[in-house]
């Protein structure tokens, strides 16, 4: 049973689409009290978690919109807010636009993942569906399941940490995710137990004009270690979609969380996402987080170090192509005294694309002997396109290190001359140049990754020269 | 047919400022030329245009490869049309594996038609071969991973410059002092490598102020460059001269180039 790891789109496939009635169901657009209880309805939800969502709507009513980042212009009531995947009708392979297929094509995306990736058979939106958890995971008392399940299953588990990492009037998307979240993953770890392979999700946009709000929450309880990554992909669609995901991660005493994520979402996207992880004594944090396509992301991981011995390490890339605007960074919180931070944020941009980095270092009082490092490298392909930086640090205790260092660089004359000079054709050189500069990322994803990371980047970089 | 490389009345600017004034040079595939002269001669500011960098503008004269015009091609069609130059100062591409690179070059240069996104040349036997090249050349095999001239000592660059001559197999190269900054016998194993992979094979233009690395090299040409001129040639027994006297009686004979070439030095300083 090593096919859940070596092919998890496979083994979705197998396990996924045995329910052959149609539950259709789709919101109407907009967002109101009914439309969100309904949603709370149609999950079956206990009482306590309607109320959550119907407390959050009001609190993503008086919430203003974030007043920095990028500009963010989007009609909350033209939005459906809730599909449940049987609704679409089973799309042919016909179907598909030939757009997406040729991008599928280029990526050398095996046929199966392709038809799931485009929506074919697997017609579901808002519901995550995973493959089969190893028996061997189960026996070992993990639970790795969708978010909606976990609520059902697991209710005193789920209420104990639920938003509670990030409440709902942390920042109106996340409240927005409160109320009508639906899918997203849910990750126990017990005590002790080192799952050594990665936890894998995919999930996907496919309606246009829907958003997606998935909540994810990851707890990993003293001493355990547990990966786990996500990848999406979005096709192309005209109308604005948006995507406002809710990401909660606990690491206990001692343990090891990672969390890789590959988003590269069609143009017309926002992708604006809250992730933030707890760490407790000398547990650490790892966020690695690449971030191509959108219209518009923000996202800052985020890791408060509460217990001495703490450890955070953030690790994100992002490509900003013609009219993508990336506003992406990270935040550290020391809470403890010798707790540790590194973040390493490399951003490009081409094509008239602007990147930002935004981050913010923060040192309490008591944090003694704590120690941050932050390195934000640019590349900049061309003369229209942009990159900006905004490193916030606050310090309040004495006897900490912190270091911050930035560069911005364009690809030089003499490093395109030199692989040009050995055969290579001008954006062979540049597309060689890029993906060494965000090598130090691609070497953290799992192999499979790693390889979708390197052609989207060569697909990125089409048509940056001449 | 032997491959020849000729250079006729090359006039080269950079900036504005004229560095070659009419060179003319014929290499035939197998010959060795040593290409000597003080600082500011234009030695390297060949190399450049042959290789066809940007900044190297040819205002007159011509270059070419068995008859066909080279001004008109990038860099990358002339590497694929055979020619190759190991720089005095070669940059570092961080985050990219020399393995990688040298795959991603060698199949270009092997297949000169290939279009973009096409396969490369299969990995596990590539790799045999750069492995078998790298002993050949005594270099460590974990350089293989490493990233391209990052971080890399003077003498690793240079020998990395070598091992792609190696793998890429040019019809001509130009070596910009290839020995400068190395101690005596990394120029030592510089020339001995030289020698191996050159063997006759490839046409080498030797750019160098030093005899040593034409100890396993001996050239069949000397030219002495001035002020934007090659003013002398002759055979190896020139270049022995050169080492052994400077360049002072050269400078005294060709008083105006050398004098030209000093204001550029000084101008540049």
């Amino acid at each position: 049973m090593t096919h859940a790891i070596t092919d998890p789109i496979g083994e979705i496939n197998k396990f996924d689409f045995r329910n052959e009635e149609r539950y259709v169901y789709k919101a109407r657009k907009g967002l109101d009290e009914q439309i969100v209880a309904e949603i709370s309805a149609l999950k079956g939800e206990p009482q306590w978690m309607r109320e959550f969502r119907l407390e959050s709507l009001k609190i993503f009513k008086c919430k203003p919109m974030p007043q920095w980042g990028g500009l963010i212009d989007i009609d909350f009531q033209e939005i459906y807010y809730y599909i449940k995947p049987t609704d679409r009708q089973g799309r042919s392979w016909d179907e598909v636009p030939e757009e997406i297929k040729r991008t599928f094509d280029r990526l050398g995306i095996p046929e199966a993942e392709r038809k799931y990736l485009a929506g074919v058979k697997a017609q579901y939106e808002s519901e995550v569906v995973y493959g089969s958890l190893r028996e061997e995971l189960a026996q070992r008392g993990v639970i790795f399941t969708d978010m909606d399940t976990a609520v059902r299953e697991y209710p005193d588990l789920v209420r104990q940490y639920f938003g509670t990492i990030i409440p709902p009037a942390d920042n109106k998307f996340a409240a927005l995710n409160s109320a009508v979240w639906s899918g997203g993953s849910f990750i126990y770890v017990p005590p002790g137990e080192q799952i050594e392979f990665p936890l894998q999700a995919y999930f996907r946009i496919n309606a246009a004009n829907m958003g997606q709000f998935e909540r994810t929450l990851i707890i990993v309880d003293e001493g355990a270690s547990c990966h786990y990554v996500e990848g999406c992909t979005a096709p192309m669609y005209s109308s604005d979609s948006l995507h406002a995901a809710v990401v909660e991660v606990v690491a206990h005493r001692g343990a090891r969380v990672r969390y890789t994520t590959i988003q590269n979402w069609a143009n017309n996207i926002y992708n604006l996402v809250t992730k933030r992880a707890v760490a407790y004594a000398d547990a650490l944090v790892e966020w690695v987080d690449g971030n191509l396509g959108s219209r518009l992301t923000m996202k800052y991981p985020s890791v408060y170090m509460r217990e001495p011995g703490a450890r955070a390490e953030i690790l994100s890339v992002a490509f900003a192509g013609p009219k993508q605007h990336q506003d992406a960074g990270a935040k550290v919180v020391h809470c403890a005294p010798h707790t540790a931070s590194r973040i390493v944020s490399k951003s490009i941009s081409r094509g008239g694309g602007r990147s930002s980095y935004r981050g913010l270092v923060r040192i309490e009082k008591g944090a003694h002997h704590s120690k941050s490092n932050v390195v934000c490298d640019a590349l900049i392909l061309d003369p229209q396109s942009e990159s900006d930086t905004y490193p916030y640090i606050e310090i309040e205790a004495r006897d900490v290190a912190v270091g911050h260092e930035a560069s911005v660089s364009r690809i030089g004359e003499e490093q395109l001359f030199y692989l040009m000079s050995r055969g290579l054709t001008e954006p062979e050189a540049s597309t060689m140049i890029v993906s060494g500069f965000i090598e130090p990322l691609v070497k953290e994803l799992p192999m499979e990754y790693a390889v979708e990371m390197n052609r989207l980047i060569a697909l990125q970089m089409e048509g940056s020269v001449g | 047919m032997s491959d020849v490389l000729r250079i006729e009345d090359l006039h080269v600017s950079v900036g504005g400022k004229l560095i070659l004034r009419g060179v003319s040079l014929e290499i035939r595939r197998g010959e060795i030329h040593a290409l000597m002269g003080p600082n500011g001669s234009g030695k390297s500011t060949l190399g450049m245009a042959i290789m066809g960098h940007p900044a190297y503008e040819v205002t007159e004269g011509r270059i070419e490869l068995n008859g066909q015009d080279i001004l008109s091609m990038d860099p990358h069609e002339r590497a694929r049309a055979g020619l190759f130059m190991a720089f005095q100062r070669p940059v570092a591409i961080p985050g990219v594996k020399m393995v990688d690179f040298l795959r991603h070059a060698a199949t270009n240069i092997r297949r000169p038609d290939r279009k973009e996104g096409e396969e490369l040349l299969p990995l596990r036997e590539f790799r045999k071969e750069l492995r078998a090249k790298m002993e050949q050349l005594r270099i460590d095999p974990e350089f293989a991973r490493r990233y391209v001239n990052d971080g890399f000592s003077g003498g690793e660059m240079k020998r990395a410059e070598i091992l792609q001559m190696a793998i890429l197999r040019p019809k001509f190269a130009i070596l910009d002092e290839t020995d400068s900054g190395l101690d005596v016998d990394a120029v030592r194993l510089a020339s001995q490598s030289i020698a191996e992979i050159g063997r006759r094979e490839i046409g080498l233009l030797i750019i160098t102020h030093h005899e040593r690395l034409l100890e396993y090299n001996r050239p069949d040409f000397t030219h002495v460059m001035l002020g934007g001129r090659i003013v002398e040639s002759g055979g190896p027994e020139l270049a022995e001269r050169l080492h052994r006297e400077g360049y002072d009686s050269i400078r005294a004979s060709y008083p105006e180039a050398a004098a030209y070439g000093d204001s550029l030095v000084k101008s540049a300083s």
